[in-house]
């Protein structure tokens, strides 16, 4: 829906504006402005939003961090004036504001380093994951679809479809676990978290390591995924099923598998790459799940240990973080499209 | 015959020809029926578990019990039966299935019809509210609200309904488009309707079956979304649910004990209803989308 929807807003914006634009700017810089400007809007009011969101968390962070030790009250103070909990409310967004723009997140409550450094540190094991897990789910997705798609109604489309629904419907958090009592606990095939064992030097073996450690949490996200891809590439290859140039490719005496691999797959893929870069987005915040099963030291369990003290710096950061994935692979998805489909442009 | 009887023996036949289209479909009956049975299930509940067994103190078994006599599916780590617990659980996570589905839909929908209504400027500034909203992750979104509001079931219903209604504000609005484009709304108008009139008597009627089609998926996305909650913690701590009984094996060490009759049951009655939602949703949409019927 959404792709069709960017794809229809996305014609006009390329059809009508040059015509109603003013003279010496080129439709494509028109069109490439107007989309980086919609993002730009969307960043600013996830911004805004984060910021007030969780201002009304429940719980006084400063109480929070001093559990259990006996702290004087201007000990308190002073942690509220370092933390810049004594501004009002104005002020406070005025700063939150300035540090967004310069990239500023603040320093953490819990951690006491600045939320720009733990995420810096920690984006590294959520793009492995996430980018791991969606290129394997979306070739599986791709290939099990055009073959669902193509041979539509026969026993191998109703089992491949059907267990891609089964798999769907299934928690992540719950397979997640399960597989590590089938797989880790009780066989010790592979390891239960984390993301790298202590005592491993050396390049080669500590990337066979991290690879060890990705097998689970990739396979989990692989499972619950790839139905998406696999339904979206289904159906536009039954979209494409009776087009004429099928019939005409077909007429010039091409096998089958030809006019499948030369012909309806490049078409169907279009609409499905869109909806990939408009899931990718996704995938960032999906991953908090797996993340926090697994004890993957990523974005996702950053941002769940922050909610919990609150740590107001990381949780708002990470919000926008993740808000603004979905924004940046909606604009690229914007962006990508007339690159592959000549009927967009002008 | 009078008007009235007419538009009833029209209604009656297009009812009873969408039925036999939903019947055509097995997977979609096989859901149905799937669901036809837990909903019953979780109705009675009452009649055949006892509440109080189902309490902390009031347990009847011992710790950990495996599957046997008396306990068909063991015992958690209080003494409880994991199958009634699991029986009691579908209560709530059908509940909250259908009311943040319905919220959510509830919303889209008025959203959607007024944006497609209202065409011009008003609409568009609703659609980029819209856009907006999609934006934000759904799950981060929804793990915000529920840890920014109290603990309680309301809070879950709340916070799911209000993170899953772009995609049916916008499935909606394209339909409504579509409607309003037709001559029978220019009729409408021309007759003096108004735009009240249109939206509820004319744009409403034949914006619910995609409508439907879209509540029956989003049941099985909001069932999934509580489960996700509650697994981490979010849901109401008094009741019991699906997610929160994989919580609190996951809490017990039930994963590295092996302990696998307290994990596998819940687990498998969210896939078993999400999945049956999920075909129920789509032979609907399969019936009642044109479109995909002829391809099908």
């Amino acid at each position: 829906m959404a792709a069709s929807e960017s794809t229809r807003t996305g014609r006009s914006a390329a059809g009508t504006l040059p015509r109603r634009g003013r003279p010496g700017l080129h439709p494509a810089v028109r069109y490439l402005g107007g989309r980086v400007l919609t993002a730009l809007v969307s960043l600013l009011a996830v911004m805004v939003t984060s910021f007030f969101l969780f201002r009304v968390l429940p719980g006084d962070p400063v109480s929070a961090l001093t559990q259990g030790r006996s702290v004087s009250v201007e000990q308190l103070e002073a942690m509220r004036r370092d933390f810049g909990l004594d501004q009002p409310l104005p002020q406070q967004f005025a700063d939150y504001c300035l540090g967004m723009l310069t990239l500023d997140f603040g320093m953490s409550y819990q951690y006491r380093v600045p939320v720009a450094d733990l995420i810096a540190e920690r984006i590294g094991p959520t793009l492995l994951l996430a980018g791991t897990g969606t290129v394997i789910a979306a070739i599986l997705g791709l290939v099990l679809g055009t073959r669902a798609g193509w041979r539509r109604g026969s026993l191998m489309d109703r089992v491949d479809t059907g267990i891609a629904l089964a798999l769907w419907s299934v928690p992540s958090f719950w397979l997640g676990l399960l597989l590590i009592v089938l797989l880790a606990s009780g066989v010790g095939l592979f390891p239960t978290s984390g993301m790298s064992s202590p005592g491993v030097e050396g390049t080669f073996a500590v990337a066979l390591d991290v690879g060890h450690h990705l097998v689970l949490p990739v396979a989990t996200m692989v499972a619950v995924v790839y139905a998406q891809y696999m339904m979206i590439m289904r159906s536009s290859v039954l979209d494409e099923m009776g087009s004429d140039y099928l019939t005409t490719a077909r007429a010039k005496g091409l096998r089958d598998s030809l006019v499948l691999r030369r012909h309806a797959v490049p078409n169907a893929l279009l609409p499905t790459v869109t909806l990939i870069f408009l899931n990718l987005g996704r995938v960032v915040s999906g991953v908090i799940l797996i993340e926090t099963v697994f004890a993957w030291p990523g974005l996702g369990s950053l941002f769940y240990s922050g909610l919990r003290v609150p740590d107001l710096p990381i949780v708002q950061a990470l919000f926008v973080v993740f808000a603004g994935s979905v924004i940046l692979m909606n604009l690229l998805a914007d962006l990508v499209y007339p690159l592959l489909d000549p009927r967009v442009r002008t | 015959m009078s008007r009235a009887a007419l538009v009833w023996t029209r209604r009656r036949r297009a009812l009873a020809g969408y039925a036999r289209a939903f019947a055509g479909n097995r997977g979609g009956l096989a859901g149905l029926a799937v669901l036809a049975l837990i909903v019953l299930a979780a109705l009675t509940a009452p009649l055949f578990v006892d509440k109080a067994a189902l309490s902390l103190t009031g347990a009847e078994g011992g710790r950990f019990q495996p599957p046997g006599p008396g306990f068909p599916l063991g015992t958690d780590a209080f003494g409880r039966s994991v199958l009634d617990l699991v029986v009691w659980g579908a209560r709530i996570s059908l509940t909250v299935g259908f009311l943040a589905a319905f919220v959510s839909v509830a919303l889209g929908t008025l959203v959607g019809v007024v944006a497609g209504h209202y065409a011009g400027w008003s609409g568009n500034v609703l659609m980029r509210v819209t856009d907006w909203f999609a934006v934000l992750p759904a799950l981060v979104m929804a793990v915000a609200l529920a840890a920014v509001m109290s603990r309680s079931t309301l809070t879950i219903i709340i916070a799911i309904g209000v993170t899953a209604w772009p995609t049916t504000a916008r499935v909606v609005r394209a339909q409504t488009l579509a409607v309003e484009a037709r001559p029978f709304i220019e009729r409408a108008r021309a007759l003096g309707g108004g735009h009240v009139h249109v939206m509820l008597r004319h744009v409403l009627p034949n914006v619910l079956p995609v409508v439907l089609a879209q509540t029956t998926l989003l049941v099985a996305e909001a069932i999934l979304m509580e489960a996700t909650l509650a697994f981490l913690g979010l849901g109401d701590p008094g009741t019991i649910s699906w997610g929160g009984i994989i919580q609190e094996a996951r809490n017990a060490g039930a994963i590295s004990s092996g302990i696998w009759w307290y994990m596998i049951p819940p687990g498998v009655a969210i896939a078993v209803v999400a999945l049956s939602f999920t075909m129920c949703g789509r032979a609907l949409e399969g019936v009642l989308n044109p479109r995909l019927r002829e391809r099908r």
